[in-house]
């Protein structure tokens, strides 16, 4: 059974559910739970469902500290860029635990934020910053595309042993989709072949999955079957359900929200580079320009992939053209 | 190589009387006589030990006193300066030097070294290498204590140093608001790595305690003479039967001297690396300061102490004394002779 439900409604879905499921979850966060009005207050209480303090160093450092000895924290941090206070307790502390000490501990936390969120937020809160958690060995990192991602995801999340960063992409957050019903668990590091083709191959990650889905459907009108590919995990990354539509496509286009050098297409492209050399024939990066986000709509929808930048991509890729550097 | 059993766990704060201050004696002892034979080790044995080594000569009188209050299940939470805790958690010593010397049979299998000593069996989950970040960590621990409802409380040991970092202000808060199970224990040795405190801290430059930081988050605060472990008993108890009791954290500074320099000199490979002077000689040309703190050295003030009460005799001050180098010898040995592990065991707890 499955019904319909918004992606942020999905999130929040599997989170009860597992909070439910094991007592040893908990989730606190900034500016949440304030009143016991609260509906997840009012189902786990208050020693399991906190308000914290503007102190993602502490938020983070606490979820890691109550990670090492038996919970499972799920830390709400709302803004993916908020992390970047606390990036220390991210990328150098909770990923370095369980090696440091030889496989005794585990860091079992999961850091949610929202992230680019292009409605005229812009220079600091519109980003895409999972480039630099993606290549942190230990440490895990999820971008779901649709609420059935976005529920099973979360389910994974919290259960895995490991540190995960949640990132979900809040364009994405009253998009309604079917969600399946009871418990649901979609494995981390399994990409999803959101739509099959035999043309060519996009990857696209987060918000992007929707402009690759909307891009391949008009070229389809032009008999243009394009395979779209959603990584779904960043960490671990997929690289065989890429390659392997590579190899059998031979042409691809990467789609990433994030800007050039610091996006997660730039490392999927290494890899196809490395892996699928000899039947590689063509590859495009559609990535946002190399500007910070800028405020006003006409500015801040320039420099961000669109549709229409993605299907010029595909039909340049398809002819083979070389593009200037 | 010389077979011993490993020691079990010898934290005892049940004890009392004359038992305990043997007991605690003994325990500064047993981490003085590591620490200096780590020291040793760079001489010996050089390029056996790696990367940056910490000790903790100086702070005995401040770790036993603290943890002489603990309870059996109580979490411990240290900086990189990490040696002397696990010693009094009852942690192999031959494990620990074999970590420190980065051989297969190390606490943690030689991938973390000295300044990453782990023994969660003994509820000492890892320490941070990055200043301060740890006193966030060990916040985390006691939100487990007080979500797991099992009695337990959690030790949280810093430097000055870290007591300017933003996790110690947003820790204290975060845990004065939700009344956190946890003492924290600032040892003040003087020292932020090469700086003197006096240079960086802003109750420092005031002329008052350092405990003065409990003010901001209304908590409870003292300073102890972190050189008498009798003391540091006293006012630790009193901060962890408050954590006991619900009512929250306490910020306890216990002022000592560190007796060993910051770390091992930062070398390039191939040069050899050993501790320099201490930073009072060697930065501030200041050998009297030293000097002076080295004439309270809390190990031999103890003993005088423990001797003149007639708790110890000079026999029996000597027999624990044996006893701790034969241990530590014991443990250099071990770890000299254990392997190094194999290259492609780096790929192994990478994940979960």
């Amino acid at each position: 059974m499955a019904r319909e439900m918004m992606y942020g409604d999905a999130i929040a879905a599997a989170i009860i559910a597992e909070m439910q499921r094991d007592p040893n979850v908990i989730f606190y966060g900034q500016n949440m739970a304030m009143t016991e009005r609260d509906p997840m207050l009012k189902k786990f209480g208050k020693e399991r469902v906190r308000i914290a303090p503007i102190s993602e160093t502490a938020e983070i450092g606490i979820g890691i500290g109550a990670a090492m000895t038996g919970l499972r924290p799920v830390v709400e941090l709302w803004m993916s860029e908020f992390m970047l206070v606390a990036f220390d307790q991210v990328i150098n502390e909770a990923p370095r635990f369980r090696y440091m000490s030889g496989g005794q501990v585990s860091v079992p936390v999961v850091l949610k934020a929202g992230y680019g969120f292009c409605a005229g937020w812009a220079g600091q809160h519109s980003n895409c910053i999972y480039h630099t958690m993606m290549g942190i060995p230990g440490l895990k990192v999820v971008v779901p595309s649709t609420p059935a991602d976005a529920k099973g995801l979360m389910a994974a999340a919290i259960r895995d042993n490991n540190p995960v960063v949640y990132l979900h992409p809040y364009m994405l957050t009253l998009d309604k989709g079917e969600v399946p019903d009871g418990e649901y668990v979609v494995p981390l590091g399994v990409a999803d072949i959101k739509r099959p083709g035999t043309d060519v191959t996009i990857v696209a990650i987060g918000w992007m999955v929707k402009k690759a889905l909307a891009a391949a459907e008009r070229l389809a009108e032009e008999n243009i079957s394009a395979e779209v590919i959603d990584p779904r995990t960043l960490a671990p990354l997929d690289v065989a359900t890429v390659v392997n539509s590579v190899r059998k496509t031979g042409r691809v286009v990467l789609v990433d929200q994030a800007p050039r050098h610091s996006s997660a297409a730039v490392v999927i492209a290494g890899e196809i580079a490395e892996h699928a050399v000899g039947f590689l024939r063509a590859l495009r990066m559609v990535t946002a320009l190399d500007t910070p986000i800028p405020y006003s709509e006409p500015l801040e929808n320039y420099v961000v992939p669109n549709e229409e930048k993605v299907v010029e991509a595909v039909k340049s890729v398809l002819t083979h053209k070389a593009v200037a550097a | 190589m010389p077979k011993k059993k490993a020691r079990k766990s010898s934290a005892r704060s049940t004890q009392s009387g004359s038992d305990q201050l043997r007991w605690m004696y003994t325990q500064m002892v047993r981490i003085r006589e590591f620490e200096e034979a780590v020291k040793r080790t760079f001489i010996h044995h050089p390029g056996v030990i790696r990367g940056h080594s910490h000790l903790g000569d100086g702070a005995e009188a401040s770790i036993v006193g603290a943890l002489s209050t603990r309870h059996d299940t109580d979490f411990v939470m240290p900086s990189y300066r990490c040696h002397g805790y696990p010693i009094v958690l009852g942690t192999p010593l031959r494990q620990m030097m074999a970590e420190v010397f980065g051989r297969k049979d190390g606490l943690c299998g030689g991938f973390g070294g000295s300044m990453h000593l782990a023994d969660p069996s003994r509820h000492f989950p890892g320490t941070s290498g990055i200043i301060g970040q740890s006193i966030a960590q060990a916040t985390g621990a006691a939100l487990t204590a007080q979500v797991k409802k099992k009695g337990q409380i959690v030790y949280c040991f810093f430097g000055d140093g870290a007591s300017k970092q933003g996790a110690f202000f947003e820790s204290l808060n975060m845990a004065a608001v939700w009344k956190l199970p946890i003492v924290y224990v600032l040892e003040n040795n003087q020292y932020q790595a090469y700086t003197h405190f006096s240079l960086e801290d802003a109750n420092a430059v005031a002329g008052d305690p350092l405990s003065k930081k409990a003010e901001a988050f209304s908590i409870p605060g003292a300073t102890v003479d972190g050189t008498d472990p009798v003391a540091v008993q006293k006012v630790v108890a009193k901060a962890a039967d408050r954590a006991r009791a619900g009512k929250g954290p306490s910020l306890v500074e216990t002022k000592f001297y560190r007796l060993s320099a910051h770390g091992n000199v930062i070398t390039v490979p191939p040069l050899p690396t050993q501790f320099p002077e201490h930073e009072a000689v060697a930065v501030y040309g200041n050998r009297k300061e030293f000097e002076r703190w080295k004439s309270k050295d809390p190990v031999k003030r103890f003993r005088e102490r423990l001797l003149k009460s007639r708790v110890l005799t000079q026999a029996s001050a000597k027999r624990i004394e044996a006893a701790a180098r034969t241990e530590v010898e014991d443990a250099v040995q071990f770890a000299l002779a254990s392997p190094l592990p194999a290259p492609e065991e780096a790929l192994q707890h990478v994940y979960a």
